[in-house]
């Protein structure tokens, strides 16, 4: 392996450590949880708390949107693995400035397991505790079965959403149906290229053979709908569109919000030909693109590949976009 | 006959908590085809966590109940992904149990792993043949039942319990997942033991081994 490791036990931590030193001016470990990040603005009074978490490998997610108008707390996990319920429980404490918070984190088993627990947990303390489930990876589960679907690069929109909504004032109730909406509201893809390995484990966690790709790969390697010769980036960018496109119902007018991550190893010039694409259909369809995203949003260690996520936007979540928000993995400048 | 005490409880967690940290590689290996490939260190290190929650005599200052409270709450504060929550569940729902009619006898041992297979089964929402630990859990606790209905002694009915803890991680290889992370690879769990269900019979044995070491099991 050709990675930059002390000891594979100490890497979260160490990564951790020098993410919080990097955006000190932004954000702050808790003073009793080395692994829970907290917005230098929480909790801020009259405001609902915006918490998420996850597995570490994903950088910046989770710990990147902690920020203004983002996530007040974020809860890091092992790599690829849920935090604690005492780090989601962490969080939550730090979140709340006595308005309830909303946990918005991504559909995986240890996820949803561990923040219920938390959200017990602090029931016990009186904070009231909502969450919504992310469930954005259309290749995850049919549509029929969309409350099997993994969260995936769509919850930075989600979080942005509720984050701005947050920042209204608006109550937990409030919060809650606006960041529900604008997941509702999204559907994201992933195409795989190369997988990662786990230092760990110290080979890779998939293959994909040579000269195909994987489409509608998981996050974590998890198998996607088919394994299909590699093809031009326009004609593999068509299939991602074609894919979040069949469950948006399109019409020309709409306004979206797109997203295209890298996945880790994807060189950056590679997502902006497979967004020169994504952009001229779109506009072909005469859809508007508002605030595109193109980069290492949302990453898999050094998986090749890249993601694409599309939110269809209505009056109130295009007003939410167009207000500021400052993380480390994100700013918006109005 | 002995009871099955804090100081049964504290041998039975550093007794396992030796075996999985001798087996830690070993698991993390076994989850690198299905999982994450950290299952290993999960379980070495969140029974070495109640290991040092029973260091000392302190802990059997405290009823049976009250340590399997502040062993879930071990759980709950270092371990993380599916097994935190899991077993913390597993051990509460023991310490229920345990609070509505304690003292348990050692030759009870089967109801201490019956509420940790059913605490496991109500937080994963899993049963037998999903592929999880608790196709460890389950056929265990019902092998020790049992033998003890058919009068058996205690010692007996743990090694029953141990045999049938093998057998059935040994019978999740030829499973397809349903539950967590495994679940997402479909049929490419095929062919693999479930690491839960390895480390559950590791668990069992070291409970197993706490019985036979009572000598009043025999």
């Amino acid at each position: 392996m050709q990675r930059f490791i002390n000891n594979p036990d100490d890497l979260v931590d160490e990564a951790v450590r020098g993410f919080v030193k990097a955006h000190r001016d932004l954000v702050a470990l808790h003073p009793d949880n080395a692994r829970v990040v907290v917005s230098r603005t929480a909790p801020e009074c009259g405001r609902v708390g915006l918490v998420t978490g996850g597995g570490s490998g994903h950088e910046p997610a989770f710990m990147g949107y902690v920020g203004r108008h983002m996530v007040d707390a974020v809860a890091v996990g092992e790599l690829f693995s849920s935090p604690t319920a005492k780090s989601f429980y962490d969080a939550i404490r730090a979140a709340d400035a006595g308005n309830g918070v909303c946990v918005l984190y991504g559909n995986y088993a240890g996820d949803n397991m561990n923040v219920k627990m938390a959200a017990r947990m602090a029931a016990k303390d009186g904070i009231e505790v909502r969450t919504v489930v992310a469930n954005d990876d259309v290749c995850s589960a049919p549509l029929e079965e969309r409350e099997k679907r993994r969260g995936v690069a769509g919850e930075i929109l989600m979080w942005r959403a509720g984050g701005a909504r947050a920042a209204t004032g608006a109550s937990l109730e409030a919060v809650q149906a606006t960041a529900q909406k604008a997941l509702d509201a999204t559907r994201s893809v992933g195409v795989g290229l190369a997988p990662c390995t786990l230092p760990a484990n110290g080979r890779p966690n998939f293959e994909i053979a040579p000269g195909t790709m994987e489409v509608g790969i998981g996050h974590h390697g998890e198998p996607g709908m088919e394994v299909v010769d590699l093809k031009a980036a326009d004609a593999v960018a068509d299939d991602m569109l074609d894919i979040v496109l069949a469950e948006q119902n399109l019409v020309a007018g709409d306004t979206v919000s797109v997203l295209v991550s890298g996945l880790g190893a994807t060189p950056v010039n590679e997502l902006y030909i497979l967004y020169d694409r994504i952009a001229t259909r779109l506009d072909a369809m005469n859809v508007e693109i508002m605030q595109p995203l193109v980069g290492n949003y949302f990453t898999s260690l050094e998986m090749m590949g890249a993601t694409l996520t599309v939110m269809k936007l209505d009056d109130e979540l295009r007003a939410l976009l167009a207000t500021e928000a400052s993380c480390p993995g994100l700013k918006v400048t109005p | 006959m002995a009871e099955l005490d804090s100081d049964f409880i504290a041998r039975f967690f550093r007794d396992a908590a030796i075996r999985l940290e001798e087996r830690r590689d070993e698991l993390c290996q076994l989850d690198g085809f299905v999982g994450d490939g950290d299952h290993g260190t999960s379980m070495a290190n969140g029974f070495a966590a109640l290991t040092e929650l029973v260091r000392g005599s302190s802990s059997h200052a405290r009823g049976p109940a009250a340590l399997l409270r502040e062993a879930a709450d071990r759980f709950l504060s270092h371990v993380g992904a599916t097994v935190g929550p899991l077993y913390a569940t597993g051990l509460l729902d023991t310490a229920q149990a345990m609070e509505k009619d304690a003292p348990w006898q050692v030759r009870e041992f089967p109801r201490f792993m019956a509420g940790i297979a059913r605490g496991i089964a109500r937080r994963g929402k899993a049963g037998q043949g999903d592929k999880t630990m608790l196709d460890a859990w389950l056929p265990a606790t019902r092998a020790a039942q049992a033998s003890l209905a058919r009068g058996a002694s205690a010692a007996e009915a743990a090694r029953d319990a141990c045999e049938a803890a093998a057998e059935g991680a040994r019978a999740t290889a030829s499973m397809i997942a349903s539950r967590g992370r495994a679940a997402r690879l479909k049929e490419r769990s095929i062919g693999h033991r479930d690491p839960g269900a390895v480390s559950a019979a590791i668990i069992i044995e070291a409970l197993a081994e706490t019985v036979e070491a009572t000598p009043e099991a025999h």
